[in-house]
């Protein structure tokens, strides 16, 4: 349930967070940055406003207005639902049982036996189906535990309120600048994450793996042919 | 097949029952403290709420960061503007000496200020950063007469909920709720970087809230309304900038 309201919440996320990009696709270092002052790196693509010197001849409609609104709505609920699912996680020993590695995987040779065995394109085992092996666990892991609180973190740091009440937030990230330009960088990251993850659920059978998200029962491929034939 | 167990479906729904439930409580108890915001309808209410009311608990009484000298932008960036009217160009030809700033509404004694008026208020001035909605930003020092001065003095009412304040552009209004107007930080500002405000920073007044988005930050104010209730200005909804489809509070 948890994850299928923070896939709504991405997607939107991600929307809006691009169309708000686009009005400035410009990236700095520190404090301050503007038309004026050099960049970072920029994004070469057309902008919203007129000011911005994209080298390109013509400006793309303004969406910021809605993008605005739905971006903090859906970051809101995003944040309810990851606390929701942290105490869950806690709670019931999902973290620990199923995202912690195993007792016998937390040792780096752990890592190099899954890698291995990817590169020699051997299938998956069938306990496979049922948990997930040692590098999924670690990308999970770094995908709730520190790329999550990270964007968070740094989406915070962009409030001109916020940063009055608590202004570590944005001074540890070295600025405003700063904390806009790792805001954008996490949110690549995150993306990266999403197409490994959904081209592995495509490759681990798409249509087994949504019953299996939804029921919240899995079935091993053997088994799952047999239930079919009867 | 798919054995969902019935506790499974009895929990799932008494969570659903609370959490609707949740949101109406809360959403009463926003409306009784003042933590609604004027554009807290349509489907991005409830986040505008959340946000407003969060912020509002949280940050009544801090200070937006101010920066060291040598932090000033060296090139301050000027937004891009609209035209300026005919008769605007009339009160720049003539140094802004008959520029008006007028205080009604909600006040014991309505006031019509010159700018030199204005100058013998108090002064304060702030070195803050301007932060676009696009992304941008620049530090400047500004120079100015705290809000809260001008409402004292023109004897400002106990039942007043909010500030709206005129642009000499038309399409630009806004307003403020009483946390923001009676803030230290917010200033009538008439002077930047040791000069007169430039024209293309919003010069000769431009209201200053560094809590906020740049696009609180009106240029060209020439008047303050004073009101108990923001429903009868435009649509309703606090400010022009919800009319465009920007939020009401932009302090984020």
């Amino acid at each position: 349930m948890t994850h299928w309201i923070t896939t709504i919440c991405f997607i939107a996320l991600l929307i809006s967070g691009g169309e708000i990009v686009i009005s400035h696709p410009r990236f700095y270092w520190g404090e301050t940055g503007n038309d004026l002052t050099p960049v970072l790196f920029k994004i070469p693509i057309p902008s919203s406003r007129n000011l911005v010197p994209t080298g390109y001849g013509y400006v793309l409609p303004d969406q910021n207005g809605w993008s605005r609104y739905l971006h903090f709505e859906a970051a809101w609920a995003a944040v309810l639902t990851g606390i929701v699912y942290a105490i869950w996680g806690f709670l019931t020993g999902h973290f620990r049982s199923n995202l912690f590695p195993a007792p016998t995987d937390r040792k780096w040779g752990a890592f190099l036996d899954v890698i291995a065995k990817h590169i020699r394109l051997r299938k998956s085992d069938e306990a496979d189906a049922f948990s997930y092996n040692v590098l999924q666990r670690a990308a999970y892991l770094i995908v709730i535990f520190v790329l999550f609180p990270l964007v968070i973190w740094t989406g915070l740091a962009l409030s001109p309120a916020f940063n009055s009440a608590f202004p570590a937030g944005v001074n540890l990230l070295g600025g405003r600048q700063s904390a806009r330009t790792l805001h954008f960088l996490v949110s690549v990251i995150l993306v990266l994450f999403l197409i490994i993850h959904v081209a592995m659920i495509v490759s681990a059978g798409f249509a087994s793996r949504m019953r299996a998200m939804i029921t919240g029962i899995s079935v091993a491929p053997a088994q799952q042919t047999e239930e079919e034939r009867t | 097949m798919n054995k969902i167990s019935r506790r499974k479906f009895v929990t799932t729904g008494l969570a659903a029952t609370a959490g609707v439930s949740g949101v109406a409580a809360a959403a009463s108890l926003a409306k009784r403290y003042g933590l609604l915001p004027p554009d807290s309808g349509g489907v991005f209410g409830p986040g505008e709420t959340l946000t407003y009311a969060a912020q509002r608990l949280l940050t009544k009484h801090s200070l937006a960061r101010e920066f060291p000298r040598t932090m000033i932008s060296k090139v301050p960036f000027p937004n891009e503007m609209p035209p300026l009217s005919d008769d605007f160009k009339r009160f720049q030809a003539g140094a802004f000496a008959d520029w008006r700033l007028t205080v009604d509404g909600m006040v014991a004694r309505p006031v019509s200020l010159s700018m030199s008026d204005l100058r013998s208020f108090p002064q304060r001035s702030q070195i803050t950063e301007v932060v676009c909605e696009e992304g941008w930003s620049y530090i400047a020092e500004w120079i100015g007469t705290p809000l809260i001065e001008v409402l004292n003095a023109s004897g400002i009412l106990p039942q007043a909920r909010y500030i709206v304040y005129f642009s000499m552009d038309p399409d630009w209004w806004d307003s403020l709720d009483m946390a923001d107007a009676v803030h230290p930080q917010t200033l009538l500002t008439y002077a930047m970087n040791q000069g007169d405000l430039p024209v293309s920073f919003g010069g000769p007044i431009r209201m200053r809230v560094p809590r906020q988005l740049g696009y609180k930050n009106v240029k060209f104010i020439n008047r303050l309304t004073i009101t108990d209730s923001i429903k009868s200005f435009g649509k309703g909804l606090g400010s022009a900038s919800p009319e465009g489809g920007y939020a009401w509070y932009a302090g984020i």
